[in-house]
């Protein structure tokens, strides 16, 4: 239970991540919707992440990392239903099994000394080199955001670096029979 | 068939093909090739009020009364904010409505135009949806569009937000038949398998021993059928059944099984039973704060059915076992019919004990108030109006604040549709034009607007529509020179305090009623009472009826903030535990 003037009699489930994914009509202000929908009621965004995924019927994917307890996000679910443009709301934590990835862009202070130690560590994740004019050194790593993290953490104990995430998008594993 | 027209044209002819006969609305720049429209036609009423705020509770007042859409039509910028407040109320008690508001020229838009603001995202949140059209081929999808979906579901306002240049410019109008709207936009009802929910339902009740129907606006909202419907259930299983604030009227008062109002100022009985009651079945209600009380000890032992046409109401604040998300005609029409199929009936004995108990109840007599022969107690105004009014054809709007609660406790409503008072939002201001929008559809019923002398100030320039459209409005003011509600609260809960809510230099409401050439009444004394009302009744104009009421009265009963429904406060002398008035002072 949430959201009243008085107290909850019994909040006692747990406040964990969540991930949601909308399926809206790509129509103008329907972003504005939905995260006015969040601000406007006291919901968390951890992160967010939207695209056209058919160009061809206008519609877009939102995908909503938030926190909450289940009340709390079932009652997301259902808020967000309410907006006239939304085709569908999953919670993909409650659907058994999904997959979920993100993409980083990292730039490396790199220097002689550090080097050989950074480059293993892309190594081992998988962190791909990415060139460019300026010769800066940017690295691409994508996957789940807890290997993202693990990363960041290893880069960041030998030097400094500059990071851009995208928030993690999201799919079920389950054999989809929704729209698109 | 399709057809070139202008973009102003379009939007008239839509309004034509929606049915729509009156609009409410103000000019200004941004919507002057609309007015230019209307002035060249005759199928569509305009009514010109003298704020667009009241316009738009005009149109609520129209809805409410009539449960048909409430059409508003007003500028850009200044226009479109004062609405904002309607919208806003519009949305809370769930009131249909299509609000037109002009805007800048597209190549105008973001530069900070004279008369500009970024209309679609001010009311974004305060609308079930809204549009900017930036094509005017696209006008007539998006207004076939809109008045679906203020009328679809749960219902409330749409805003149309139009550029002056898509007014001008010309594009083909579509008729309202040959629009598709996908099923995803709309309230899809057929996603919700009903059936096992339905045995549910009807197992439940058929078993309880002490059942209570908690009847809500959503009643009203489903048409006329669902308050025919309702009182058949109610009658069928015997069980008493108590009313929200805005589903007042569904089941009359009158009617043996219903114990009136329930929440803060609701009757003692109905609250009584609600927190004692073992099976308690929301029929279109939302377990509001002001009918809850306190969360913890909300009605602790019963299993709770809620029917609901909204699924985010399903659990929002109080945990339910049955929810059953549809629309109360439909959902009723099959408990009725699995309840007769089954041949079922509640058991008369238990019920028995149920009502013995609630009649033990009912006899504290908690609107009990004591009269006076020097001044006139707000309570028994209402009851006189009531008394005087009864047998006529009736529509009962008001403002908010103490006069409201009386009015709701004292007035006794026989039908749906007759009472028409702001919920959700408490909208000050609200209840004289929408006794002007109930008037406009109601031409020969009698239409009073309860008010408080500081309520009635909020809007009191539609004095002007009143007299303009020759609205026989009555104007009903318990005046006692404060925010009564206000008062009452800084009473109760911050020391006798009266921090501002004295209202010092009111006007003469006579004179004031008079200057508008209206016609002004007055009663000091409850003597003069009886007079005044049925001089007001008769006098077929607008008229304000100043009546001078016991100055520090308060409403009673009440459920005091962070109190439960078993710990109402019948009066003065009885005061709210300290724990719980420490807690419910921080509360709204």
């Amino acid at each position: 239970m949430n959201k009243s003037v008085y107290d909850s009699p019994d909040n006692t489930s747990v406040s964990r991540r969540h991930i949601l994914t909308v399926l809206v009509d790509n129509e103008p202000g329907v972003l504005a919707r939905v995260i006015g929908m969040f601000s406007g009621r006291g919901y968390n965004i951890e992160s967010l992440n939207v695209a056209e995924v058919s160009n061809d019927e206008h519609l877009s994917r939102i995908t909503i990392v938030t926190e909450g307890t289940s009340e709390v996000v079932s009652q997301i679910e259902k808020q967000l239903l309410r907006i006239v443009p939304v085709h569908s709301v999953s919670n993909l934590d409650e659907e058994g099994s999904a997959v979920e990835a993100e993409v980083a862009l990292v730039n490396i202070d790199l220097n002689e000394t550090n080097k050989k130690k950074i480059y293993e560590i892309c190594d081992f994740y998988r962190a791909r080199k990415i060139e460019n004019e300026n010769s800066s050194i940017i690295f691409e790593i994508a996957g789940a955001s807890e290997r993202i993290n693990r990363f960041i953490i290893e880069i960041n104990q030998i030097t400094k670096i500059e990071i851009v995430r995208s928030g993690p998008v999201a799919i079920s594993t389950h054999k989809n029979t929704e729209e698109v | 068939m399709k057809q070139e027209m202008t973009g102003a044209e379009i939007v008239l002819q839509s309004l034509v093909d929606q049915g729509v006969e009156v609009v409410f609305g103000y000019p200004g720049g941004a919507v002057l090739p609309i007015y230019d429209t209307l002035f060249k036609q005759n199928s569509i009423k305009h009514v010109l009020v003298r704020q667009e705020g009241g316009a738009i509770h005009a149109a609520e007042g129209y809805a409410r009364s009539t449960g048909k859409v409430g059409v508003v039509l007003v500028t850009s910028g200044p226009g479109a904010t004062n609405v904002v407040t309607g919208l806003t109320d519009a949305m809370m008690d769930s009131i249909p409505i299509v609000c037109i508001t002009g805007q800048v020229p597209q190549h105008l838009i973001g530069s900070d135009a004279f008369q500009e603001c970024d209309t679609t995202g001010i009311t974004r949140p305060c609308t079930k949806h809204n549009y900017l059209v930036k094509d005017p081929n696209k006008l007539s999808p998006v207004f076939h569009e809109a008045f679906t979906i203020a009328q679809d579901g749960r219902p409330g306002p749409v805003l149309i937000d139009i550029p002056k240049d898509v007014q001008f410019a010309n594009g083909t109008y579509t008729k309202k038949e040959n629009i598709i709207i996908p099923p995803h936009r709309l309230f899809e009802p057929e996603i919700f398998k009903n059936d096992k929910k339905i045995d549910e339902v009807v197992n439940l009740i058929s078993k309880a021993k002490k059942p209570i129907f908690y009847i809500g606006g959503g009643c009203i909202n489903s048409g006329p059928k669902a308050a025919e419907l309702v009182s058949q259930l109610v009658e069928m299983t015997g069980a008493p059944a108590t009313m929200t604030l805005m589903g007042l009227g569904v089941l009359g008062s009158s009617h043996p099984n219903s114990l009136g109002m329930l929440g803060m100022h609701g009757m003692y009985e109905a609250n009584m039973a609600m927190h004692d009651c073992d099976v308690m079945i929301n029929i279109g209600a939302r377990f509001d704060d002001r009918v809850t009380g306190r969360l913890d000890a909300f009605s602790p032992n019963s299993k709770k059915i809620h029917i609901d046409i909204d699924e985010s109401n399903i659990n929002k604040t109080i945990k339910v076992d049955v929810p059953v998300v549809g629309d109360v005609s439909s959902v009723l029409k099959r408990v009725l019919k699995v309840w007769k199929d089954n041949n079922l009936k509640t058991n008369q004995s238990d019920l028995k004990l149920w009502w013995d108990k609630i009649n033990n109840w009912k006899k504290i007599d908690c609107l009990h108030f004591t009269n006076n022969e020097k001044e006139i107690k707000p309570q028994y105004a209402i009851q006189r109006l009531y008394e005087l009014t009864k047998d006529k054809e009736t529509f009962i709007t008001t403002e908010v604040g103490q006069h409201q609660m009386w009015a709701a406790q004292y007035y006794k409503f026989e039908k749906p549709n007759r009472w028409l008072t702001s919920g959700g939002l408490g909208t000050m201001g609200y209840g004289f034009p929408a006794a002007i929008g109930a008037q406009v559809a109601n031409p020969d019923a009698l239409v009073i607007d309860v008010a408080g002398d500081a309520s009635i100030l909020m809007n009191i320039q539609e004095m002007s529509t009143a007299v303009q459209y020759r609205l026989p409005v009555k104007i009903f003011i318990l005046n006692n020179e404060y925010m009564g509600m206000v008062r009452q609260w800084q009473e109760l809960l911050h020391g006798g305090r009266y921090s501002e809510s004295y209202t010092d230099s009111l006007p003469d409401f006579v004179k004031l009623a008079e200057s508008y050439k209206a016609v002004g009444l007055r009663a000091k004394k409850p003597g003069e009472l009886d007079d005044v009302i049925n001089e007001m009744i008769n006098t077929d104009k607008t008229v304000i009826a100043d009546i001078w009421v016991s100055k520090e009265e308060n409403c009673f009963p009440m459920i005091q903030s962070g109190s439960a429904h078993n710990e109402m406060v019948l009066s003065k002398d009885q005061k709210q535990d300290k724990l719980s008035a420490e807690k419910g002072k921080i509360l709204v």
